[in-house]
């Protein structure tokens, strides 16, 4: 589904990320872990054509994400709170990318009430606007505003960070049932190991821009992961 | 610690994101504050001179005195305007071990140090030199110039509690105008002659100098309040609204006309009504849909057709202008989001277009009755509305893709005075003086029908152009399309 080849990206004489191939199968759920600066973000900002390769490409089902935008009706992501806009109510945003993802209004709610759970009473109804909403509350209207329009790819930056922990165990159902029951392509980072050996199939170790470790997630994945950032 | 402070301050202007951009906006305005120094300072030398001639009899100083009531008040609105409130970053300093006195006597005092302040110096300082040289007594001059000084003093302190109370109104420039309006009013018909009183204390202050301890007290009373009244807002929680006014979700589902840009002119309309940034832009209709009344009562403008064509981009473009130099910025805070969705940029451009265009019409209809000066004036009115329909709103679209400052919608803590001042004004020239000057050609060489079909003609060619002029926007969009998004993701 997504194959990067010779993917690089330099800022002045510095490389940031470096990745010479690295493919994701459909339907895999796929963890990026690294410290700060590693690469996590940047990686998925060339995903999604946010900045500029210096080299190489990223083809994401046969689309190179910088030269042609149909990849967009697929792909669905939440980086950071800017993907928010800040004086709709909630309802209205996911109605609004509802729309720019050809559905109707009956389909936003069909989906977003799915979520009721996950919502915890505290997005939905509200007559707030998303900009008066706490940073973590706004988190889930991001997340949840990713799943609009079934996408085939999901891209979720550090979707565990600032969410209370009922929030964070619901979210990990959530993002194993995209990938095991309906075949999306999930892309997580996370700094918290346990979570993400918890829902990724396989995981990344990104170090100073370069793929040092690339596991596939078993028992002992926690062990090895702990073992190699302790050091 | 000022040494810090001012260190600060350099840095953020050295290393912001816009800097290219404001360093060409910053020189024009050097040159801008050159002609106004010039202006002042030829006037300082010539207001003597000049009215000795005029009025023989009269004593200079006097009749000068009799007018600093005027300047005073035109000086509140232009500085209103025009005049930035000191900004500075202060959440950073906040938890570090600076006094809040400290912050707050630092922002004021940079605020004397404004351009605004200087430049009646360079009026009076001549003035006063001259009357010394005519043998007027030293003392008295001198004292009457410091006079002056406090007096600037308090207009500038006096209009940052006025941009204060005002900011977090609507209507934000009501108060202002309600304010001179109506001290203007009540000094005009006699009701408490202003003029007379100002001019007397002053001419007090020259004769026994005991005086200028009022505007010393005054001067000191205002800022004793600008300190309070920014030292509260030194808070976080400040900016804080006490309690979160329920919404009401709109569905404006008749923006389902308009088709594909219907999602688009929705999140505009959104934009605009729940903002208070964007709001007050649709509040300055109002203003420019009056604006003719400044100048068409006035016979001397009646005989000045060229002149109308100005009023009528300005007063059918004044929505273009203030909404349209703005995009993209006003997006900028969810620039990521419309990037990595799936929609056509043409879409998002054309919604925008869209909405300039209708206020263009809406304000050329609700300016119809301007045709009660004469049928020329609403001819004109017509013709520049369809320039800005045809040329304006590509223009300003087009300059939009050079926009790399972000607006911070949401953000509602204290200093927070994004995109006001003297800058936002300077789009204006090309958008009103070119077609100005297109017309007022025509009108000399041939006359004032034809010059009115040339510049309908223009705005027809940029309509019937439409298409293919969104298509070289859109290209010069999603070419500027990274350095965008990494400009807007900085914060000043």
């Amino acid at each position: 589904m997504i194959i990067t080849s010779n993917l690089s990206k330099k800022y002045g004489g510095n490389t940031v990320l470096n990745i010479e191939s690295l493919d994701i199968p459909k339907g895999q759920s796929f963890g990026l872990v690294g410290n700060n600066g590693a690469g996590k973000t940047t990686y998925f900002s060339l995903l999604l054509d946010l900045i500029q390769p210096t080299t190489g490409y990223i083809k994401n089902n046969q689309i190179k994400v910088n030269e042609s935008e149909d990849w967009k009706p697929f792909t669905a992501s939440f980086i950071d709170e800017s993907f928010l806009i800040g004086y709709l109510t909630a309802e209205e945003y996911f109605y609004f990318i509802g729309e720019l993802r050809g559905q109707n209004k009956a389909d936003v709610d069909k989906l977003v009430s799915q979520f009721e759970d996950f919502f915890h009473g505290e997005i939905l109804g509200q007559k707030k606007y998303l900009r008066d909403l706490s940073k973590g509350n706004q988190k889930k209207a991001g997340i949840v505003a990713a799943l609009i329009g079934n996408p085939e790819v999901i891209i979720l930056d550090e979707p565990f960070a600032n969410l209370d922990p009922t929030t964070q165990i619901r979210l990990k159902s959530i993002i194993k049932d995209l990938a095991e029951k309906q075949g999306v392509t999930v892309l997580i980072s996370s700094h918290d190991l346990l979570h993400v050996t918890d829902v990724c199939e396989r995981i990344v170790v990104l170090e100073k821009g370069e793929i040092v470790k690339d596991l596939s997630t078993s028992t002992a994945t926690l062990k090895e992961l702990e073992a190699h950032f302790s050091n | 610690m000022i040494k810090h402070f001012l260190r600060l301050e350099w840095k953020s202007f050295l290393r912001s994101a816009s800097f290219g951009k404001s360093l060409g906006i910053k020189i024009f305005m050097g040159f801008l504050s050159l002609y106004f120094i010039a202006m002042f300072l030829i006037m300082g030398i010539a207001l003597y001179p000049g009215l000795k001639e005029v009025f023989p009899d009269k004593d200079p100083l006097l009749i000068v005195n009799g007018l600093l009531f005027y300047w005073i008040l035109a000086d509140l609105v232009f500085r209103f305007f025009f005049q930035k409130l000191p900004v500075m970053s202060v959440k950073p300093l906040l938890t570090l071990p600076i006094k809040r006195s400290k912050i707050v006597n630092f922002v004021l005092g940079k605020s004397a140090l404004s351009f605004f302040n200087f430049l009646p110096l360079f009026a009076f300082i001549p003035f006063g030199i001259t009357l010394i040289t005519k043998g007027y007594p030293v003392n008295s001059v001198l004292i009457w110039m410091l006079a002056l000084i406090l007096t600037v003093l308090i207009i500038n302190f006096l209009n940052f509690i006025i941009e204060n109370f005002s900011s977090e109104t609507e209507l934000s420039f009501l108060p202002i105008i309600l304010l001179t309006g109506g001290l203007y009013a009540l000094n005009h018909f006699n009701i408490i002659s202003f003029n007379e009183i100002v001019a007397k204390g002053f001419n007090a202050i020259y004769e026994s100098p005991i005086f200028i301890l009022v505007p010393l007290l005054i001067l000191m009373g205002l800022y004793l309040f600008n300190f309070k009244l920014l030292r509260r807002k030194l808070f976080l929680d400040s900016g804080l609204k006490t309690k979160i006014k329920e919404v009401n979700a709109s569905n404006l589902e008749w923006t389902k006309n308009f088709g594909d840009i219907a999602p688009f002119l929705k999140l505009d309309l959104k934009l605009i009504w729940r903002n208070k940034r964007t709001k007050s832009s649709v509040w300055m209709l109002a203003i420019g849909l009056l604006y003719g009344l400044f100048f068409y009562p006035q016979p001397t403008y009646q005989n000045l057709p060229w002149f109308f064509v100005f009023i009528g981009v300005f007063s059918t473009g004044i929505f273009l202008i203030n909404f349209g130099q703005f995009i993209p910025a006003w997006d900028s805070g969810y620039y990521k989001l419309l990037m990595s969705q799936n929609i056509k940029y043409e879409q998002y451009l054309k919604s925008k277009f869209t909405l300039m265009a209708v206020s263009v019409v809406i304000l050329f209809v609700l300016g119809i009755p301007y045709v009660f000066f004469g049928w020329k004036i609403l001819l004109a009115h017509f013709a520049a509305a369809i320039y800005n329909v045809g040329v304006n709103t590509h223009v300003i679209l087009y300059g939009g893709s050079f926009n790399r400052k972000k607006i911070d919608l949401s953000q509602k803590a204290a200093f927070n005075y994004q995109g006001t001042g003297a800058v936002q004004w300077l789009i204006g020239i090309p958008l009103l003086l070119l077609p100005m000057g297109l017309f007022a050609l025509f009108y000399f060489l041939i006359g004032f029908e034809i010059a009115c079909l040339i510049m309908g003609l223009l705005g027809v060619v940029g309509i019937v152009f439409h298409q293919k002029l969104m298509r070289i926007i859109t290209e010069k969009y999603l070419e500027s399309k990274y350095k965008m998004i990494n400009a807007f993701d900085q914060n000043n």
